[in-house]
């Protein structure tokens, strides 16, 4: 386990500190700091992670209750739809979406690209709410209600902030990838929109490894800080996945 | 009425979700060349694909059968080792416990992205060459925390004097093993092989780091390498297809076998 998750973590930021023939150097992340074009990737990536993120948890959120809701949802079959499509390849979802759109003439650019990332990260944010909505005590809901606090009363003092470790599992899960991938973006901007994933693939595949690790630290560090904010440890939600 | 409107949102989101599947489906019994480009009813796909005259046909078929052949070991391997390392973790207690479980839950935070670059840099950094064995140990190793995590409540829901009582009986740790604890883990095994099969067949970015330069490919990478050449093989349409209609099968076969064993549990 060490050799390999700790030894490869450890390894991008040694490439991320050396210049091509091994000294040390923080140039690559000064690199990153000055380069316009990176910076730019870098704002348009953390735009399109957030507002894919947001978009799945106003669309996520009240699938979820309803799922978990005993007397709105009977069947258990529903929430196992919800996955199917995770079975099929992520890359011809995509590419078939990039169809659909060029289908109805919709022009590719960011707001295909945030509607197919919403497409495919949508259960990602939908099972671990449903899962910790599931599991939460309805008694609690129920003295809120006995103790006289309206329906939405109800739901904004009690259910939300009961469910918010799912809601922050299920950020993790969508932001981080939407941020990070490199085929998606390019097939649905028809390479128009480039995000961070991309140009650390691009630098990797060009040989630049010491630049290209030096992104991904970058990337690290943020799933740091996120993680961090997020309380980190519940992760336990993707189990049913 | 409240009903009623959850109901349709429900249904508009999986209706939403699934249009680019029915798509693909719809499209696969066409043979235009493009996708949403209706040239008549025809089989010829499915022919195609069934008696491999496909466009540069053996490369789609060697990459299926990688797909699966990679995914079926490295789910193999991540079971056995994420049970072991489950009952192992099981058995620790305070600090280090959370230490090993912080270490277990990093590859599953981390995008695929990270997981793939940092990989990388291992076997270029140990000089392993890249190819068929160094994608099956990546895919090992974001398949095992899954087993790890799927295994545990299992572990913790167990009985631990039964263990220990066959060993007091006279079974060798082995055959207690295999006799006592496999049984009572099999449920946890299960879910983390199916589930750690699921993510190996569906990972694109962690073999493409890992995969080398000895043009192997897998469902995905092909894919990826394929819709950049422009134009789709539109033989995967119908590979896509049945691969989905094959899941939803399973999965409905699972459930009904699930709530008729709950059922039979009710009765009891």
């Amino acid at each position: 386990m060490v050799l390999f998750v700790v030894l490869p973590l450890l390894l991008i930021v040694l490439y991320a500190l050396q210049d091509g023939s091994g000294h040390f150097t923080f140039a690559n992340i000064a690199k990153f700091f000055t380069d316009r074009d990176a910076l730019a990737t870098f704002a348009v990536s953390l735009e399109v992670g957030i507002e894919t993120t947001l978009i799945c948890i106003l669309l996520g959120y009240p699938a979820a209750w309803i799922l978990s809701n005993r007397e709105l949802n009977k069947s258990a079959v529903t929430i196992v739809l919800f996955i199917l499509p995770m079975w099929i390849n992520a890359l011809m979802r995509t590419l078939a979406t990039t169809e659909l759109f060029n289908m109805l003439k919709i022009p590719l650019g960011k707001g295909t690209l945030i509607f197919g990332m919403v497409y495919d990260f949508l259960p990602f944010m939908i099972y671990p709410i449903y899962n910790i909505l599931l599991k939460m005590d309805k008694s609690y809901a129920e003295a809120a209600e006995d103790l006289g606090a309206s329906p939405l009363k109800v739901f904004t003092r009690v259910t939300l902030p009961l469910s918010m470790p799912g809601v922050l599992s299920g950020v993790m899960m969508v932001f981080m990838p939407t941020m990070s991938t490199f085929a998606i973006s390019e097939f649905l901007t028809n390479n128009k929109v480039k995000l961070f994933g991309t140009i650390i693939q691009e630098n990797i595949n060009a040989s630049s490894w010491n630049y290209g690790a030096a992104l991904a630290f970058i990337m690290l560090l943020i799933i740091g800080i996120c993680s961090l904010f997020g309380g980190g440890s519940d992760k336990t939600e993707v189990e049913g996945l | 009425m409240k009903k009623f409107f959850a109901q349709a949102y429900i249904w508009l989101l999986l209706v939403m979700l699934y249009a680019p599947i029915i798509f693909i489906g719809i499209f696969s019994f066409s043979e235009s060349r493009v996708l949403g480009n209706w040239s008549g009813f025809s089989l010829k796909l499915y022919e195609n694909l069934f008696s491999g005259s496909v466009q540069g046909g053996s490369k789609l078929i060697s990459a299926v059968e990688n797909t699966l052949v990679i995914a079926l070991i490295a789910s193999a391997a991540a079971t056995l080792l994420g049970t072991i390392a489950a009952i192992g973790i099981h058995n620790l207690r305070g600090k280090k416990k959370k230490g090993i479980m912080f270490l277990n839950n990093v590859p599953m935070i981390n995008p695929d992205i990270i997981t793939g670059v940092s990989l990388f840099l291992l076997f270029v950094f140990l000089h392993i060459s890249q190819g068929y064995v160094t994608v099956v140990l990546a895919h090992i190793t974001f398949c095992t925390p899954y087993v790890v995590l799927s295994v545990l409540p299992k572990l913790s829901q167990m009985n631990p004097n039964i263990y220990e009582a066959a060993l007091d009986l006279g079974a060798t740790p082995f055959q207690a093993l295999r006799k006592v604890l496999i049984p009572e883990l099999k449920g946890g095994m299960i879910s983390g092989f199916v589930l750690s099969f699921t993510m190996s067949l569906d990972d694109f970015a962690v073999t493409f780091f890992t995969r080398g330069t000895i043009g192997l490919d897998t469902l995905s990478t092909y894919i990826y390498a394929d819709a950049r050449k422009g134009g789709l093989t539109p033989e995967l349409r119908p590979l896509m297809t049945i691969i989905f209609l094959v899941v939803l099968i399973l999965l409905i076969i699972i459930n009904i076998r699930q709530s008729r064993f709950k059922s039979k549990q009710a009765v009891k």
